[in-house]
């Protein structure tokens, strides 16, 4: 059985006197124990909603939430903040992409720390200040015992982010979600994170979920990858298969987009065109055919299915067939 | 001075006071967000500013455009000493150097529409010459942009990130600049979208003999657009080459850290290179380090030299202008990497 089974999850925010928009339509995914799972995809395609809804951080008002997410075997959604407060922190961590506005202003990094460790895993204070420290120093953040009496203010970018992940970590969850944990950070800053998440996971039955916008992220950190456009995953696959085969043409079009550091120069990028706002209805067809350069006249008219497709899933009418270095090779 | 330099800038240095108290406004310190850089960028090339936030490298493009004013050294514009211009002079000088700025919605006029975005530079600089004229003209920097016509009655906030940098560009281009200073021209924008704007960016440049200086954290995307890349660290050049040469080889340990922690879009690339891992912070440019300013997180530090000296920019190879004591001995291998242990940064220490 898997650490966390999502099924069927819809995410449909109602606001008054507007249409109900849906963020989050209908998606599936697992996550093994000891595994990394990679949430990709540009702003608005639902990412980070979905995280939110595992977590069950998302306003009862307004947000519906349909489907299931089950925790070894545990039905999530619906449960009460009594029962949600006894699993997050403890099994369920989270490090949002943003430290300085997740963390408490007013309270110093330690008792921020201790306090989670006090609440889950019944520590004296002591206890808890020395384990504090002690995880202050495993993320790497130098002279930890006297951080533990500072302000987040007085830490830089990166140590607010090093004490969020002390934070997740405290009490060894067994999954931990990454909501774009770098993206506020210098590159310098975020190869340092980056590794130390990965120093964390691997070797440990910790799953993590990695949701980014960074293709270059993803690409060395996660073990499969899910590619979400408009509310729905539209590629899956492992991540070797992923970059050297991209199958679905959104996949293949962001990594033809992106300027490579290692790519020979003066070649030129080969855009997606349009933007978000091209998008149709997923009723209606496939939301990316406005943007699309392999549609079909069915891309219009017939939402595609979530299909297997050579060891990981598709949702494309008319799928890439050539790889992208083969194709660079052609030119 | 060659025909072809457009813009030198020599030992330019801007120091923002630190200012405590009410009454007394003392000056308890300085922030050296740039402190003593040179550059040239020759007629129609692009010029890449790359460096971590805090190095100093938005404030210098400000600083060149005398939109910040340098405490020291010296700017020419096509053989102007930019210093000396006042008033009038500065303002007509202006028109020839425009600049593009990183989030579109903020430094676009909510209020105004498309048209008399455009139009408001063109009529400072007395290029409105009658309506027709200006009509064909306003007709043309949109299809030179890719928006439809349309555009022009509508307002900044009907239009998405992608299309409010491609307003940004053409208000930019509305006044037939020679020299447009980007800065982070694509950061705000989706990955899908990026490709777009760069792409732009190039063809104009190929059309009207643009010369450019880009400013921008993403080294990858600097690298493709730049004919030679600039490298800052805490408010000093560290660094400068032809864009392929720096890639190909980095000659100052923070660019090759630098480059190295760049992640890269290919696992079989990802899975097999070596990191340079750099440890702690950027340092605070209110208090930086003495000698190299590099050299609290350096792995390839050696004693003394790096803690009292600071490396000036030197030429190594055609072109490759290095500021490290011991470029060429990391080069060859003669020096190894070691640990650093990570200093503690205090982020708004001030020198009191």
């Amino acid at each position: 059985m898997a650490l966390l089974e999502v099924r069927d999850l819809s995410i449909t925010f109602h606001r008054k006197g507007e249409e109900p928009s849906v963020a989050v339509d209908n998606i599936s995914f697992n996550v093994e124990p000891g595994q990394t799972v990679g949430l990709v995809g540009e702003s608005g395609c639902g990412k980070s909603v979905t995280s939110l809804a595992i977590m069950g951080l998302l306003p009862s008002r307004g947000a519906k939430v349909g489907g299931s997410v089950t925790f070894e075997g545990e039905e999530l959604l619906g449960l009460s903040q009594r029962e949600l407060d006894e699993r997050r922190g403890r099994d369920l961590g989270m490090v949002f992409q943003d430290p300085l506005s997740s963390l408490n202003p007013v309270v110093p990094i330690g008792l921020q720390i201790s306090e989670v460790l006090e609440r889950h895993r019944k520590l004296g204070r002591k206890e808890a200040k020395a384990e504090a420290a002690e995880l202050l120093n495993r993320v790497g953040i130098p002279d930890p015992k006297r951080r533990l009496d500072e302000y987040p203010h007085q830490l830089s970018g990166g140590m607010r982010q090093r004490a969020l992940i002390a934070i997740a970590l405290a009490c060894r969850p067994r999954l931990l979600i990454a909501d774009e944990p770098t993206t506020a950070l210098d590159v310098t800053i975020q190869a340092q994170i980056l590794s130390l998440l990965s120093e964390l996971v691997s070797g440990t039955d910790t799953a993590l979920i990695m949701i980014t916008h960074d293709l270059g992220v993803v690409a060395g950190l996660c073990d499969e990858v899910n590619v979400m456009y408009g509310g729905r995953i539209v590629e899956r696959a492992q991540r070797h298969a992923l970059f050297a085969e991209p199958r679905h043409p959104y996949t293949h079009g962001l990594l033809a987009s992106i300027p490579r550091l290692d790519a020979p120069r003066g070649e030129k990028l080969v855009p997606i065109r349009g933007s978000v706002v091209d998008n149709i209805a997923w009723s209606r067809g496939c939301a990316f055919a406005p943007r699309c350069p392999s549609q079909l006249e069915e891309c219009w008219s017939d939402p595609p299915e979530l299909v297997d497709d050579r060891g990981g899933m598709l949702r494309c009418h008319n799928p890439v067939e050539v790889a992208p270095m083969a194709a660079e090779g052609a030119r | 001075m060659s025909d072809d330099v457009l813009v030198t800038i020599d030992d330019l240095k801007v120091h923002f006071p630190i200012k405590r108290g009410i009454v007394l406004d003392r000056t308890v310190g300085y922030v050296y967000a740039v402190d003593g850089v040179s550059l040239t960028i020759n007629r129609g090339e692009t010029y890449g500013l790359v460096g971590e936030s805090g190095c100093g490298k938005t404030t210098l493009g400000r600083a060149l455009l005398r939109l910040v004013e340098p405490t020291d050294g010296r700017a020419d514009f096509d053989g102007t000493d930019l210093s000396t211009l006042k008033g009038e002079e500065l303002r007509t000088m202006r028109r020839r150097m425009q600049m593009v700025f990183q989030d579109p919605l903020s430094s676009l006029d909510p209020r105004q529409s498309v048209e008399s975005l455009l139009v408001e530079g063109m009529r400072a600089h007395g290029l409105d010459k009658g309506k027709e004229q200006t009509h064909q003209r306003l007709k043309e920097l949109l299809a030179a942009v890719g928006l439809p016509e349309s555009a022009l009655r509508r307002y900044p906030h009907e239009f998405s990130g992608g299309q409010r940098q491609r307003i940004g560009i053409a208000r930019a281009l509305a006044v037939e600049p020679d020299l447009i200073v980007a800065d982070e021209p694509v950061s705000a924008l989706d990955v899908s979208v990026q490709a777009q704007v760069v792409n732009l960016l190039e063809e104009l440049q190929d059309e009207l003999g643009l010369t450019y200086l880009v400013i921008a954290h993403d080294l990858a995307v600097v690298r493709h657009i730049s004919d030679r890349i600039g490298v800052m660290y805490l408010g000093s050049m560290v660094e400068e080459a032809d864009s392929d040469e720096l890639y190909r080889q980095p000659l100052h340990p923070y660019t090759r850290a630098l480059l190295s922690a760049i992640p890269v879009p290919d696992p079989v690339v990802e899975d097999s290179r070596e990191q340079i891992l750099l440890s702690g912070d950027l340092p605070s440019p209110a208090d930086p380090p003495t000698g190299c300013r590099f050299h609290t997180r350096c792995p390839w530090r050696q004693e003394t030299l790096c803690d009292t000296d600071r490396p000036q920019l030197r030429e190594i190879g055609e072109g490759h202008r290095v500021a490290c004591h011991y470029a060429e001995d990391i080069l060859e291998g003669r020096l190894s990497p070691h640990e650093v242990e990570p200093e503690l940064v205090q982020p708004d220490a001030v020198t009191s």
